[in-house]
């Protein structure tokens, strides 16, 4: 198992390689169908992006990954929190009412917010693992109910929180974020006149304790066994109730963070101009990287990048938004089909191996037998 | 765990394809305005090249964004500029905006129509940074700078007018105003609906309500809250319902056929463009002529007289009005001119945010 064989390494490229591959000719058969230039549109969708738009793939691909690292602590433990979207909405919230008032100077301020956002967003996700452990309510409705509940939640409490400052213009939003707490940003993209998110550190942070944490801990052991076999865990003496509970209240955790690069790199306040949908982007993006924390990395970039297309094919192609949707979708389609394929073609390889040791050791203990 | 994995792509791939089903309307419009921009290059062509940004739902939307189309094509048509659109996203982010607003500069379009206040906080960062384009941002004044106008409604004042035209028509003294969303855009509408009721008659009942709170938008785009809504104030009581809700006022109009009463449109004049069924319940519209704002700033763009700052679209400048398709209002419509003249001539000022 340990020894490195490049079939290892090379077989999970492949799934990814093959899908993009599949949605290029999938994408191209329903542009050609539809009677849209295929090369005019495929030139717009690779031309290098300017540095403007290199700022802003990396922008929304650290939001991006954020949800989806959220999702995929969920489905490590078998559980599927669609509820990320109302999560990190009543978590944003909750740290933009928060860092508004200024009780606390600077980066302090940032620090304590972003905490706050994490127990708001694990207490949301929390009432679906309670309603899972004690009453046994699938996760999957009891997660979009409470994004129901979070948007009508979050808009009356908006309401009542409304920045005086704002009234009488269209945006309803709350109070502004002190400029000691605001982050500037930083310009490392050279030629670009806006600037990456700071926070981008916070999702780094977050994917490299995810992965550590999976797989270097005990917590993080119990959890994969209970999310591949809960009897199993169960014979090994895991606490099935209380791992579910645990991971439905760090997967709603790691939800808080999402709007945290949004609230101090670009909005400083929460209101209603505030970027909604980012869950469920999080839930392909965590399905696309395999709920691998490098997997989902590229995963996001990659979705940030075909998200930063639809102007572009709009204007310069003439072509419609949509066939974004269409790429990601396909992409999305193809990517599953193919790591089950892959999934398949190992698992068969794998028994191949065995059998073949197993005939030769039956070989060599009957060539043993002979020579006695 | 593989289970739990499967439904999910299941439902991702899903959320996609509906996402992508509920605005096909682009489609048909990108090729369009392709048609049109190789067809209307008339002989007094005009080198003004205008951007059109939409908000979400774009050209097709049968409402806001569509009003915003008419005036660009109109200007096409007659001018012979050179356009292109590009429409919003549904949960994109600010950035988007910008970029939305960024390319179509950087493709060349001079003239930047921005459709919708939600655009504001974009205009506000590529304006300064693009000082030789001409913007105009619709509905909004919470940006303004040298080189953007603010095509801005009195939508006040129309409703006023329906209002009263709506305490002329009650036989139960009982009137009803159901708004999309509490935004303070929409709280104008209803400011101007209760003072012109009142107007009429000091007792009357106006029963009032929100469908959703922002962030949520879907009451400009639900016919089912719509309709529920209308039901529980015709139900009270009332007879007629004014509606500020976008595409949630076709449920309002469902109800009010079903409950045989009154209702009154809004932006467009909706006794011709509602649905045939229920086009007989709307009495009159409040009318709100974003294609005629639009058309006016390109045809100044087209003469070189751009003018920066606020520009107010009244009943005084036929901004706004109220429409009299269906003959409905014909018995009442000196009284309801008598007090258009009197808002024309200042004698009446309609406020813009109601009391609470």
């Amino acid at each position: 198992m340990s020894r490195l064989e490049p079939r290892k390494i090379l077989l999970p490229l492949v799934a990814p390689v093959v899908a993009v591959i599949v949605a290029f000719i999938v994408t191209s058969l329903v542009l050609l169908a539809v009677g849209d230039p295929v090369l005019e549109v495929w030139q717009v969708i690779f031309q290098p992006p300017l540095p403007r738009q290199t700022v802003n793939i990396i922008n929304a691909a650290t939001v991006f990954y954020l949800s989806a690292v959220a999702v995929a602590i969920g489905f490590k433990m078998n559980l599927f929190n669609i509820g990320v979207d109302g999560q990190y909405r009543v978590a944003s919230f909750a740290a933009a009412v928060f860092a508004g008032q200024a009780w606390l100077p600077g980066v302090l301020n940032i620090l304590v917010a972003i905490l706050v956002a994490m127990v708001f967003g694990g207490l949301w996700a929390g009432i679906a693992g309670w309603l899972k452990v004690k009453r046994g309510v699938s996760e999957v409705i009891s997660t979009i109910m409470l994004n129901a509940i979070a948007t009508a939640v979050v808009a009356w409490l908006l309401s009542k929180a409304r920045d005086p400052a704002s009234e009488g213009t269209n945006v309803v939003r709350t109070r502004e974020l002190p400029e000691s707490s605001r982050l500037e940003g930083l310009a490392i993209v050279p030629g670009a006149t806006n600037t990456v998110y700071t926070l981008i550190f916070l999702a780094a942070l977050v994917g490299v304790t995810y992965w550590f944490v999976l797989n270097k801990t005990r917590f993080g052991f119990d959890l994969r066994a209970t999310g591949k076999s809960e009897t199993a865990a169960v014979a090994s003496g895991v606490d099935v109730k209380k791992m579910t509970l645990t991971a439905m209240i760090l997967s709603g955790a790691a939800a808080g963070l999402v709007g945290m690069p949004l609230l101090f790199g670009q909005d400083f306040s929460y209101g209603t101009t505030f970027q909604a949908g980012l869950g469920f982007a999080g839930i392909a993006i965590a399905l696309l990287g395999r709920n691998h924390p490098v997997g989902i990395a590229f995963a996001a970039l990659l979705w940030a990048f075909l998200d930063g297309q639809s102007n572009a094919l709009q204007i310069q192609a003439n072509v419609s938004k949509e066939l974004v949707f269409i790429i990601q979708g396909v992409i999305l389609f193809a990517v599953v089909i193919a790591y089950e394929l892959v999934r398949r073609a190992e698992a068969r390889m794998e028994q191949n191996r065995v059998a073949r040791q197993l005939e030769e050791r039956h070989a060599a203990t009957a060539e043993q037998g002979v020579s006695a | 765990m593989r289970q739990t994995m499967k439904y999910a792509s299941v439902f991702a791939v899903a959320a996609l394809a509906l996402t992508a089903c509920g605005s096909d309307s682009a489609d048909s419009t990108d090729t369009g305005t392709a048609d049109g921009t190789e067809t209307s290059t008339a002989e007094e062509a005009s080198d003004v090249r205008v951007g059109m940004a939409y908000d979400v739902g774009g050209r097709g939307d049968q409402s806001f964004n569509d009003a915003a189309a008419a005036g660009l094509d109109q200007a096409a048509a007659e001018f012979g500029i050179e356009t292109q659109e590009a429409t919003a996203t549904d949960g994109e982010p600010e950035s988007a905006r910008e970029e939305r607003l960024q390319q179509l500069i950087d493709a060349g379009y001079t003239s930047i129509v921005a459709v919708g206040f939600a655009y504001a906080p974009s205009i506000a960062v590529v304006a300064p940074q693009n000082p030789d384009v001409h913007f105009a941002l619709i509905d909004s004044t919470d940006y303004e700078g040298e080189n953007v106008a603010n095509l801005v409604f009195a939508e006040e004042e129309g409703s006023f007018l329906v209002g009263a035209a709506a305490a002329l028509k009650t036989r139960t003294d009982n009137v009803g105003f159901i708004g999309g969303v509490q935004t303070p855009l929409i709280e104008k509408f209803e400011a101007g609906y209760i003072a012109g009721a009142q107007e009429i008659n000091p007792d009357i009942e106006i029963q009032r309500t929100y469908l959703t709170q922002p962030p949520d938008f879907s009451g400009f785009g639900d016919p089912a809250k719509g309709k529920t809504a209308a039901e529980g104030m015709y139900q009270s009581g009332a007879d007629v319902i004014y509606h500020a809700a976008g595409g949630s006022g076709g449920g309002v109009f469902t109800a009010a056929s079903e409950a045989n009463t009154m209702a009154i449109g809004v932006d467009s004049d909706q006794a011709k463009t509602a649905a045939p069924e229920v086009q007989d319940v709307i009495i009159t519209s409040m009318i709100k002529k974003v294609d005629v704002a639009v058309y006016e700033f390109l045809k100044a763009e087209v003469e070189g007289n751009f003018q920066a700052g606020p520009q107010v679209f009244d009943l005084a400048g036929g901004g706004v009005d109220y429409s009299t398709t269906g003959g409905k209002v014909d018995d009442i419509k000196d009284q309801l001119d008598e007090l258009k003249q009197q808002i024309i001539d200042g004698e009446i000022t309609v406020p813009s945010t109601p009391e609470s």
